[in-house]
């Protein structure tokens, strides 16, 4: 009430701002810094579609990408959030596979309900997650050593726990019809049930972001975590709460893929630690934290995994696709710079007044 | 009289063997500037760290209209109507405006179940209180803090400090990376802190800048106070003088004056070599 009563003087005091129409501008959309991993995207799209054929746009192409993209997608949203926030989580990179071990382990080698294998399974996931961001807090080391010591630490874990526990680095896993549906199956024999996950975790990650103050205190982190602290943020919740959502995310993709397969590798997962890093890179967020935007890490994941599935489909060595990645990662930064750079750069609308 | 809102007695700080400040006592009132001026080193960041609750100091005691009081933390300070402006604002150059002024203080409304921030109403009162300022240039909240220029940064984060009621404002060398009209606008706003009751302690080693908004000076020399003095009771020589450590500066003045002289303005040829 009283902040209601102090805004309302202070409107009284000075004319209101002008009121802009719903509508954005061209020159504004210009401005906003997605438009370069949106650029990018359409750029990648419509090579494949040209050198891919129609087999890369039909069903069963648009799956290839699509399932490649929301594994790669869940994973990328909260690692952009951590991003953002100023920090790199390099131990998804294990946490995958650690998950699919546990509940292969526990539901596939030990026969317990499967209810039990994904509770384990993603309360490993939180659990190394909250080790992850503890350890930041508390020793000021550089996340990106921290979770570079937790990767090869679990992978180790993983590891010599599999060994020991099932005799093996491969556990088959066989689950029911419920968990089948729920995380591990094929729609109309194509999509992955976990595109649906994606875009629920978009949407709940784009809300904390955009809509949240947990997400403005996630972009002022990144900013100036000093300031931030200043201003009243709890800074050590926040980065152990995102820590913690990328160990449960990463846990969710172990896990799902554990089902889907109907089997867990020790070995598998390494994969995730740049290919996350690099879909939010080319979606825009500063790697240096501070910046970046929910629409830029989906556009991103997107683009890469276009890459990464459409040289499949040209007539192309599938070698080439790490060139045309790292050559596309150099576009991307140098083009989210530039656009960054737009939306940094004050245009007033009244062009008569002078500055 | 009533007690000073802010006053400092005996201040000490020391950083292990190291002594920083010595026995510092200061008081400001409402509506009152106090500048406090000192070169490089002289102890005026660290003077501004205790006051805003970053550092505490070794010995002393600070009293807040007469209570004494102790800050644990930036945050505590706050809370007891201290705000700090840092040189560059201390703003978040990849924000927007609206989400910069209100970070650690968002409002919300309702949206169904759900809490979210509201991002109309922060622009709507962002942008109002810089007006009030007199920056009439934004008239867009969702802008970035990064596309304002350095003066206009200052404003920000004063009218932040103004919006969430601070009673005492620190200002940490605002005109420093400032050109000539924008220092003037950064001015003018404190003249305006000022007239609405914030005590407003700047920091400064532009005399300058110092005599055109303070009504009450201290200059700082190697962490003790070496003078302090009302509004027109001092020189600006005599000020830049103190504040360089006394006569040198004069002398330095001379040698200067005798170079130009001699070498036509040039520096002399070959002082280089000699």
């Amino acid at each position: 009430m009283t902040s209601q009563a102090h805004h309302q003087s202070a409107m009284a005091a000075t004319a209101p701002p002008p009121q802009h129409s719903s509508m954005p501008s061209i020159g504004s959309l210009v401005r906003r810094p997605e438009v370069g991993s949106l650029i990018g995207m359409i750029a990648v799209l419509v090579f494949f579609s040209i050198f891919g054929g129609a087999n890369f746009m039909s069903a069963g192409g648009a799956a290839s990408w699509l399932n490649v993209a929301s594994e790669l997608g869940i994973i990328a949203l909260p690692i952009g959030l951590l991003m953002i926030a100023g920090h790199l989580d390099l131990s998804v990179g294990s946490m995958v596979p650690a998950s699919s071990m546990t509940i292969a382990i526990l539901s596939g080698h030990y026969g317990l309900p499967i209810i039990v294998g994904i509770l384990a399974a993603l309360g490993l996931g939180l659990a190394v997650g909250f080790i992850n961001g503890v350890l930041v807090i508390r020793t000021k080391v550089p996340s990106f050593v921290v979770t570079l010591a937790t990767l090869f630490a679990l992978a180790g874990l993983t590891l010599g726990l599999s060994v020991i526990l099932s005799g093996s680095t491969s556990v088959a896993l066989k689950s029911g019809p419920t968990a089948k549906l729920l995380f591990g199956d094929y729609l109309g024999g194509k999509f992955e049930v976990t595109l649906f996950w994606w875009i629920a975790a978009i949407l709940i990650v784009g809300f904390i972001l955009n809509f949240s103050r947990f997400g403005n205190w996630i972009l002022a982190m990144g900013g100036d975590a000093v300031s931030a602290r200043n201003a009243g943020i709890p800074t050590d919740r926040v980065t152990i709460a995102l820590f913690m959502s990328s160990g449960l995310c990463a846990a969710f993709v172990g896990m799902s893929q554990a089902i889907l397969y109907n089997s867990a590798q020790v070995a598998a997962g390494q994969s995730f630690i740049f290919n996350s890093i690099i879909a939010v890179v080319i979606g825009g967020v500063l790697l240096t934290g501070g910046y970046g935007s929910v629409v830029g890490i989906v556009l991103g994941t997107l683009t890469f995994a276009i890459v990464n599935q459409g040289i499949f489909y040209t007539g192309f060595d599938a070698n080439w696709a790490s060139l045309i990645i790292g050559v596309l990662l150099l576009a991307a930064v140098l083009m989210n710079n530039t656009f960054r750079t737009m939306a940094l750069t004050y245009a007033p609308r009244a062009k008569s007044r002078a500055r | 009289m009533a007690a000073p809102l802010l006053r400092l007695t005996g201040i000490n700080k020391s950083f292990g063997p190291i002594d920083v400040l010595h026995d510092i006592s200061l008081e400001v009132n409402r509506g009152e500037v106090l500048c406090l001026l000192g070169d490089n080193g002289a102890g005026k960041s660290t003077l501004i760290k205790i006051l805003s609750g970053v550092h505490r100091p070794t010995s002393g005691t600070m009293e807040m209209d007469g209570r004494s009081v102790a800050f644990d933390s930036p945050r505590d300070a706050s809370d007891h109507g201290i705000a700090t402006v840092h040189q560059f604002g201390g703003t978040f150059p990849l924000m927007s405006i609206g989400r910069s002024f209100f970070v650690g203080a968002e409002p919300t409304r309702r949206w169904g179940p759900l809490t979210i921030y509201d991002r109309k109403r922060a622009n709507e009162i962002a942008v109002t209180e810089m007006r009030q300022l007199g920056i009439t240039r934004i008239d867009d909240g969702d802008r970035l803090v990064g596309g304002l220029s350095g003066g206009e940064r200052q404003a920000l984060a004063i009218a932040r400090a103004v919006h969430f009621g601070a009673s005492v404002l620190i200002l940490d060398e605002p005109t420093a990376a400032l050109g000539v009209k924008e220092a003037a606008h950064v001015l003018r706003i404190v003249l305006q802190a000022r007239r609405k009751g914030i005590a407003v302690i700047f920091i400064t080693h532009n005399v300058v800048h110092a005599l055109t908004v303070g009504d009450h000076f201290a200059v700082l020399i190697r962490g003790a106070k070496a003078a302090d003095f009302r509004k027109g009771e001092k020189s600006r020589e005599a000020i830049t003088d103190l504040m360089a450590g006394g006569e040198q500066m004069a002398e330095l003045e001379a040698e200067i004056e005798s170079f130009s002289a001699a070498d036509d303005g040039h520096a002399p040829r070959g002082a280089s070599h000699a």
